[in-house]
């Protein structure tokens, strides 16, 4: 196989070399545990805090609102979980929406079996939160509010200010799933109204295994790992040392790089979508065109299925993933597409292309010409096709 | 995750097309699922399967098993064909993984709707035959949406 071509930057990133270089010391020289009162332990302790603070510089937030985990998933299941727990004497009513990551929907799914109720909000043509219909869910026994930031299939950016104007005029908590926005679009906790905030290391070229909830001073939530008491005994258990530190060094150069790198790949990704939308016949582009992360495009295929469109692609040495049934194992595709409301042959042949700051121009015209190529192949394979064709002629 | 041989059956699949005319066509599968087979079957006066062509929507299993369903029935008596099994395809392709094991069932349904297809044009009962299972026109209301 010739060269590689990642286009898969919302499924994991490659750790950037800078981020390796910083974590590395702590595995062999600064190994101490940071709740021993030697030096080694010390030098721990003083990593995680220089992490903490670079990651809270990010957000707007306090030093002592960043709590670490392992990962996008146990924030999303220590904030939903432990603030209904904490909030059970108001209520026992949850408001997310239809389009969450799974780690929110299968912990709702679970608190719902617990004798919480959840109302899942639709979206629009887009993957677009409508306020009004949130506003009307607002019941006084609502506890939590839980939209993620932007959506990890179609990248649709959510009114997440508005959003948490809205829950903070009822004095309902609000969680935000920032796993895919975090490092890509600015963030302030405090100007967006966020009590909650997930986020992974991973997806900004940091390590796996490494993640975070912000928790807004006075939100009380419980701990959910019991043990020791790292973390404020709030989340036990012996700190992740080189992986907080590798999220901290992720965090700032994210930061710095921002802006630079949003209006880059947003060029290349409209190039994409452009070239695609005008040189593929009965293509689609999933998600907002404009309100989306910078580096997300979303296409469907019509008479074609996603998985064999992959198998294609990775023997083209590209990478992408899809929402077809074939790839998340089960027979129904994509929960975000059905709810954007594409009817289910359409959403099996989804094709979800993420850039990073490392592609190039070239990269995508390759993509384009093999995904011209295979898209043709599929089609001349499929019965869909043939029926359309001869409908039409 | 696929057999060397899936792969190559997916990568260069045998048999892909249509056959004008054709004794028996079957369609089974429905696109809401995410699966569909066509298989088209061309039988001589002697009951010998002359030539068999598919098209499949479809993963790459789905497009193997289509592929590989072809070639073990071609030149067969329509009595071999129908022993063509889900089995046989998969042992064929040297296994599929678990939850691609409804892509070999597919394949088989295939080959029995075209002969279904076949026996029904000519007024000609098949041993062992049944109505076919799937129906492609099942969902038919959603299908083939333009945008």
């Amino acid at each position: 196989m010739g060269k590689l071509i990642y286009l898969d930057n919302a499924a994991t990133t490659r750790t950037s070399p800078e981020v390796l270089e910083a974590m590395l010391p702590y595995f062999t020289e600064h190994y101490g545990n940071a709740s021993g009162i030697y030096s080694l332990g010390q030098e721990s302790k003083e990593a995680i805090t220089r992490a903490r603070g670079e990651i809270a510089a990010v957000l707007g937030a306090k030093e002592n609102e960043i709590y670490f985990t392992a990962g996008g998933s146990e924030a999303d299941n220590w904030a939903l979980k432990a603030a209904a727990e904490a909030y059970v004497g108001k209520g026992k009513h949850i408001i997310t929406t239809k389009i969450e990551h799974h780690a929110i929907l299968h912990t709702c799914a679970y608190l719902e079996a617990q004798g919480y109720e959840v109302t899942y909000l639709d979206v629009d043509e887009f993957g677009e939160v409508k306020l009004s219909e949130l506003k009307k869910a607002i019941r006084p026994d609502t506890i939590l509010i839980s939209v993620m930031f932007a959506n990890n299939e179609i990248g649709t950016l959510q009114p997440i200010k508005e959003i948490g104007e809205i829950a903070h005029e009822h004095g309902i908590l609000f969680h935000t799933d920032a796993v895919q926005a975090f490092g890509q679009v600015p963030i302030d906790v405090d100007a967006l109204h966020i009590d909650m905030l997930s986020s992974s290391a991973h997806k900004l070229h940091g390590p796996k295994g490494i993640g975070f909830l912000y928790i807004r001073k006075g939100v009380k939530i419980r701990s959910f790992i019991h043990g020791g008491a790292q973390e404020r005994k709030r989340r036990a258990g012996t700190e992740n040392v080189p992986g907080i530190v590798g999220y901290g060094k992720a965090a700032s150069i994210a930061a710095a790089s921002l802006e630079e790198r949003a209006a880059k790949e947003t060029k290349l990704r409209d190039y994409l979508i452009e070239r695609v939308m005008k040189e593929v016949p009965y293509a689609r582009l999933n998600g907002h065109p404009k309100k989306r992360l910078p580096n997300n495009a979303n296409f469907c295929f019509q008479f074609v299925e996603g998985e064999s469109l992959l198998i294609m692609l990775d023997m083209e040495g590209i990478c992408g993933s899809s929402g077809s049934a074939c790839t998340s194992g089960s027979l129904d595709p994509s929960h975000v597409l059905l709810a954007i409301g594409l009817p289910h042959e359409i959403a099996h042949g989804s094709l979800r292309l993420t850039l990073s700051e490392e592609t190039t121009r070239e990269d995508i015209d390759d993509t384009v010409e093999a995904v011209k190529r295979i898209v043709e192949k599929l089609r001349n394979m499929s019965p869909l096709y043939e029926d359309f064709v001869k409908k039409h002629q | 995750m696929y057999s060397e041989k899936v792969m190559d059956h997916f990568q260069n699949p045998r048999n892909v097309g249509e056959i004008e005319n054709a004794s028996g066509v079957g369609t089974v599968g429905n696109a809401k699922c995410g699966d569909i087979m066509r298989i088209y079957l061309d039988i001589d006066d002697q009951g010998v399967i002359r030539d068999c062509k598919f098209k499949t929507f479809g993963c790459g299993a789905a497009v193997a098993t289509s592929s590989m369903a072809t070639e073990l029935v071609k030149g067969k008596t329509i009595q071999e064909a129908m022993e063509v099994t889900n089995k046989a395809v998969m042992e064929a392709l040297d296994g599929l993984p678990p939850v691609k094991v409804h892509c070999s069932l597919l394949a088989e349904e295939a080959i029995h709707a075209a002969l279904w297809d076949y026996a029904g044009k000519h007024g000609i009962k098949i041993e062992g035959l049944e109505k076919p299972k799937s129906d492609i026109h099942e969902g038919e209301e959603d299908e083939q949406e333009e945008y």
